[in-house]
This record gives structure tokens, sequence and C-alpha cells, in this order.
């Protein structure tokens, strides 16, 4: 472990990934802040710039995008109450009230201190869990492995989109009707083509993360009239206040993390919690461990309060490495755009990625170090200034969105079809967006696609035909189980509860 | 009676499951391969009656949380703007180049979303765009197809 510790610091050491971790962390900080655009736009948005570089640089790059993002995210909950993602939802319950009490560069410094240490720690555990785990998944088989990714897809389903489980299924089946399209991996076998050469080889993975994240989210800020760059604007410089914190604030936070990092380091690996469960469950568990005093301080401005959703959510994005790296199947959407960024670069991960390609293995997390010191050291004192930078009236953003957008698809394939495709996913994703149909499932489902069939192909030629093989391994069976337990209680959940 | 118009999605997704396991019953697969436990359609059929069960269940079930849209504050006139310039943008990128399409691209795209700083609307459009390509192109090696710049021997 400690050879494969110095290849990954030795990789993303060097001058040239630290300024992609910089630039990530910055880009994701700007795109994380902006209400609606998500780490995963984020991402999106940096694959056809990562084509030219190796896969440790493109996956670096992308790893600061994710942590800035997340970061970003934090800040405009606190500042102005309108969380950049999910995730940092709960970071406004007291960050907001800091801010309004004037103390808007203490709750700054305080999500930015606890991101810091829940990510480290979460890191350290990554390090530790990620070769064990690795280990022990080499005795997974075909059939684990197709439920596992069903069990992915199911939880993906049942957390992304509360309340809306039928519709996140009917997501997974268009992503994983999307995935379909093209040459049967196995006999060549054209499918779903209609004759159109264009699509013999698939929907390329980038077209539809950018047709139905950068791009369906620009057309739906224009669709609905809402201006995602309004919250940059009404950030005043002047009323940030100082960032120093005392010696009871900062004792309040020693407290909090480390047990806010255990939890969302754990719900991080769970698939599809993710770090919006992480934050919410932090946030409930810290209020039942303060004092009866403290308590009565949530929600209007508490220290713990604020530390214990930001410790979490940035422990859970150091989690939802772990089934990435490991099983080569992806626990959330952004994880699932990670994956399709390591295909893209001829990188199958799974448990022999820490044989095979140790370096890349190793340098994605030692990234995640270096990401959290260039967070911590660039974003707190810039964050008034990066919020300028976002005041550009979204006449220009969305644009700009857009032509990065068909960019990254041209320089894939120089072709017209592949950019009237896109431009047809991102319409039909504008109007799915409307009625509240989660895009998370779909990408995941559009990733694991061909992986799941390959499991399952080879699954039902070892059984014979058989669909045995969906009980006769214990692991598969409780794997089974926990699936169906998900889907009957979302569904009764959904339909049948009384309220 | 008004049908919610997420049912309508539903039935929608319902006929296009429909449609897509139709497909893939049609799917042809090797004379040796047509009785094997798995073939190049048995995903596709798994998945078609899959959606089909999904959206059937959505569609039967009574609607708990309807989504609430209100349809009339929708920006139709702009939305549509923009996804014609992305079309027309995607007819010229070959023909006009890279350059040229992008950069009348971005200016229409400005002045559709109603920007009239021209100042910045330049700016952000032919410099940007050639800054853009002088990234990609010239420091990241990154191949960018223009058959126009290319003609007038601006680039290799």
């Amino acid at each position: 472990m400690i050879e494969g510790i110095l290849i990954g610091l030795n990789t993303a050491l060097s001058i040239k990934n630290i300024i992609m971790v910089m630039i990530g962390c910055f880009a994701g900080t700007i795109i994380g802040m902006l209400p609606g655009l998500g780490p995963m736009t984020a991402i999106a948005l940096m694959i056809p710039i990562t084509y030219g570089f190796e896969p440790s640089t493109g996956l670096i790059l992308m790893a600061g995008v994710y942590y800035g993002a997340v970061f970003g995210g934090s800040t405009s909950s606190i500042l102005i109450n309108a969380p950049g993602i999910p995730g940092t939802v709960a970071t406004s319950f007291d960050g907001y009230p800091m801010a309004q009490q004037g103390k808007a560069g203490k709750a700054l410094a305080i999500a930015a201190y606890s991101s810091f240490a829940g990510g480290t720690i979460a890191a350290i555990f990554l390090l530790f869990a990620a070769p064990s785990l690795s280990k022990v998944s080499l005795a997974f088989r075909s059939p684990d492995y197709f439920g596992l990714m069903i069990l992915g897809l199911t939880a993906v389903s049942a957390f992304s989109a509360k309340g809306h489980f039928l519709k996140a299924m009917m997501m997974v089946v268009l992503g994983l009707m999307l995935a379909s399209v093209g040459q049967d991996t196995l006999s060549d076998i054209p499918r779903f083509v209609f004759n159109n050469m264009n699509l013999a080889d698939g929907i390329s993975f980038v077209l539809v993360v950018m047709a139905t994240f950068a791009m369906s989210e620009a057309l739906s800020i224009i669709f609905k009239g809402s201006d995602p760059t309004q919250a940059a604007k009404q950030i005043s410089l002047s009323k940030l206040g100082s960032i120093r914190l005392d010696k009871e604030e900062t004792k309040k936070m020693v407290t909090t993390i480390p047990r806010s990092s255990i939890i969302g380091f754990i719900v991080g690996v769970l698939p599809g919690a993710g770090s919006t469960i992480a934050s919410f469950l932090a946030y409930g568990m810290e209020r039942n461990f303060v004092k009866d005093e403290e308590k009565q301080k949530f929600g209007k401005g508490s220290v713990n309060g604020l530390s214990a959703p930001e410790t979490a959510n940035n422990a859970a994005c150091s989690g939802s490495f772990v089934p990435l790296l490991t099983l080569g199947i992806p626990g959330s959407g952004t994880t699932a755009v990670m994956l399709g960024a390591l295909l893209g670069f001829g990188i199958q991960p799974g448990p022999r990625l820490y044989q095979t390609n140790p370096e890349i293995f190793w340098s994605v997390i030692m990234s995640m170090y270096i990401g959290m010191v260039i967070l911590l050291i660039l974003n707190l004192p810039l964050i008034p200034y990066i919020a300028r930078i976002l005041a550009v009236p979204r006449a220009f953003l969305i644009p700009l969105i857009l032509f990065f957008s068909v960019t990254g698809i041209y320089l894939m394939s120089f072709n017209n079809f592949d950019i009237y495709l896109m431009i047809g996913i991102a319409v039909v994703a504008t109007i799915l967006r409307l009625y509240e149909f989660p895009m998370p499932p779909l990408i995941l489902a559009f990733v694991l696609g061909g992986l799941m069939e390959e499991n399952l192909r080879r699954s039902l030629l070892i059984s014979d035909g058989s669909w045995a093989f969906l009980w006769d391994r214990p692991l598969t069976l409780c794997i089974m189980i926990t699936i169906l337990f998900i889907v009957f209680w979302q569904i009764y959940n959904s339909y049948f509860k009384k309220k | 009676m008004q049908i919610s118009p997420v049912k309508i999605i539903s039935l929608l997704f319902f006929v296009f499951s429909g449609f897509y396991l139709y497909h893939a019953y049609q799917i042809r697969v090797f004379a040796f391969d047509e009785n094997a436990p798995f073939n190049a359609k048995t995903f596709p059929i798994l998945l078609g009656y899959a959606g089909i069960f999904f959206s059937g269940l959505y569609i039967a079930l009574p609607e708990k949380r309807p989504a609430n849209v209100n349809l009339s504050v929708l920006d139709y006139k702009r939305t549509i703007a923009l996804v014609v310039l992305m079309i027309i943008y995607g007819v010229t990128i070959l023909k006009a180049g890279y350059f040229l399409s992008t950069s009348i691209f971005l200016v229409l795209s400005y002045i559709t979303l109603g920007e009239k700083r021209w100042f910045w609307v330049f700016t952000l459009s032919f410099p940007f765009v050639a800054i853009f390509m002088f990234l990609l192109h010239g420091l990241l090696d990154i191949y960018l197809r223009d058959p126009l710049l290319k003609y007038l021997g601006i680039i290799g």
C-alpha cells in the first residue's frame, strides 16, 4: 500500500496535475454556486476538455470539479439561502441564519473547515477501505454483479427522487433502452439502428450526459424564466464579516466533525444514498448529540448545525468513490459520469483496477487530499471574488453552456447527426425535468446498461437459462431481497401509506 | 375529466415501450443462437416489458403528488428560438466551419436572450471563440475541424 501511495503522490503532485486540481476546484466552485447547475453538469462540461489528457490527469481534474461544486453549493446556501445542489440544503438551515446575523464570513469559514476535515477524514477511510474491499470483491460472481447493478439503480431511484419512485424507474428503463442502441457487443448484431449508420456504434455517453444535464439544465433555466446568476448579484462583499473562529466555535467543530465524517462516509458508500441523505442524517444526528442549550440554537445559526451537514456531504463524496473504484459500479449520478469518463479513457474500474492501473487508483485518492487543501487555500479568501465572477448575466451564461455542450460532441465525432440527436434528447429531457422526472437514474442506467447485459448474459449461460442464479448464492439472494424491499417499500410509501 | 400531464407522459412511454418491445422481437439473431439461453434480443425484450410494467403501473395507480406546473409562465418563445438556433448551428458547423458558425450562434443567442451591450456581445463571440480555438487546437493539441479556416490557411 505504501508503494501505491507513493506512486499516487508522485502522479498527483506533478505540476500539471496540481494545476488541474486547481482549475477543477475553481471551475467546480463557480458552477456549483449556480442554483440548478450541480456537480454532474460541471463534470459533464469538463469531459471533452479531458480528451487530450492522460487518464489520471483527466480524472484528477474531474475529482477537483466534483469537490469544488459541492463546496460552491454550500456558499450559495449560506449567503443567499439558495442551495446550488440538494446535498447542501441542510447547510442553509443554520448557515443562512448566521449570514443574516452578519456572520457570513464565519459561516463560510466553518463550512470550509468542515468540508476540508470531512473530506480528508473520509479520504483516509477510502485509503484503507478501497484496497480491502477490492480484495473482497474479487470473490464476486456475475450474478452478484448483476444484482448489485439492479440494487444501485433501484436505490438511486428511491433516494434521488423522493416520492417519485415510478418516474425514476421509468427513467432507469429509458436509460437502459438508450444504452441498447447499436451493435450487440458479443454477436455484433445491430439493434434499434433503423438502417442509420450513425447509430451503429451506439449513442455516445458524452452525448447523453451533455444532453440530459448541461443542455437541458440550460434550456430549463430559459424555459422557466429563472435566473441562477441573480443569486450571485445579491452577495455583498461588505456584509461578509470576519472569517476568524473563536475557541468555543472551534471546540464545537472538533466534536462534530469526527462523527459526521463517519456517517457521511458510510452513507456515501451505500448505493444511491449520496451527499443529500448524508447531510440530513448528520444534521439530525448532531441535534440529538448536542446539549439542550445548543439544541435550541439549531435552525437559528448553530455552529454544530452548520458543521455537521458540511462535514457529512464532503465525506459522502469520498465515500461514493468506494463502489466505483472497487466494484466498478457507481453509487450515484455523479460517479456514474465519472465511470463513463473512465470507460472513455479505456479503463474498466473494478477490483482489478487496484492491480492493473495502480497509478490511476492511487493518484485519484491522493488528488482528493490535494483537492481539499487547495479548496481551503483557494476558495476561502477568494469566495467574494468568485461570487462576483458569477454575476455574469444569464444572457451570456446560457449560450456559453450550450456552446460548450455542442463543442464537446463536435470534437468527438465531427458529425451533424450527433448534434441533432443531442438537441432532441435535450428537448425531451427539458420537458421531463419540468414534470419532475429525475435525470440521475437515467444516466446511471445508461452507463451500467452494457455491463448489466454482459453480467446477465454470463449468469444465464452458466445457469443454462435458469433464473435460479438470482437466489442460488446467499450473497445474490441478500441483494435481491434488499431490492424487493426497496421496491415494495417505495410503492407502499408513495401510494398506500396513509398520511 | 382532466388527465394529468405526467400520466400523458407515462402513456407515451407505455406506447414507446410497446414500440421498443416490437422491434426487440424483430432483432435478427444467428440461427445457432435462436434457442440459446441468452442472445442479442433477450435483454431488450426484458427492457420492453419493464418499460410497459412501470409506465402501466404509473397510469393505473392514483397520483398522490401531482406535479404542479404553471404552463402560462413558461418562456416558450425564447426556448424554441434557442433550439432552432442550435439546429441551425448543427447544420452550419461542418459547412461554414467551427469559428464562423460558433461565433454567429453566440451572437444570435445573446441577442435572443435580450442582451444589448454590443461590446460584450462582440467580445464574447468572435474573439472568445478564437481564443478558445487557440487553447484547444494550439495548446492542448485537440483537433478542431474547420474547413473554412483551413481553406484560408489559418489552421493546418
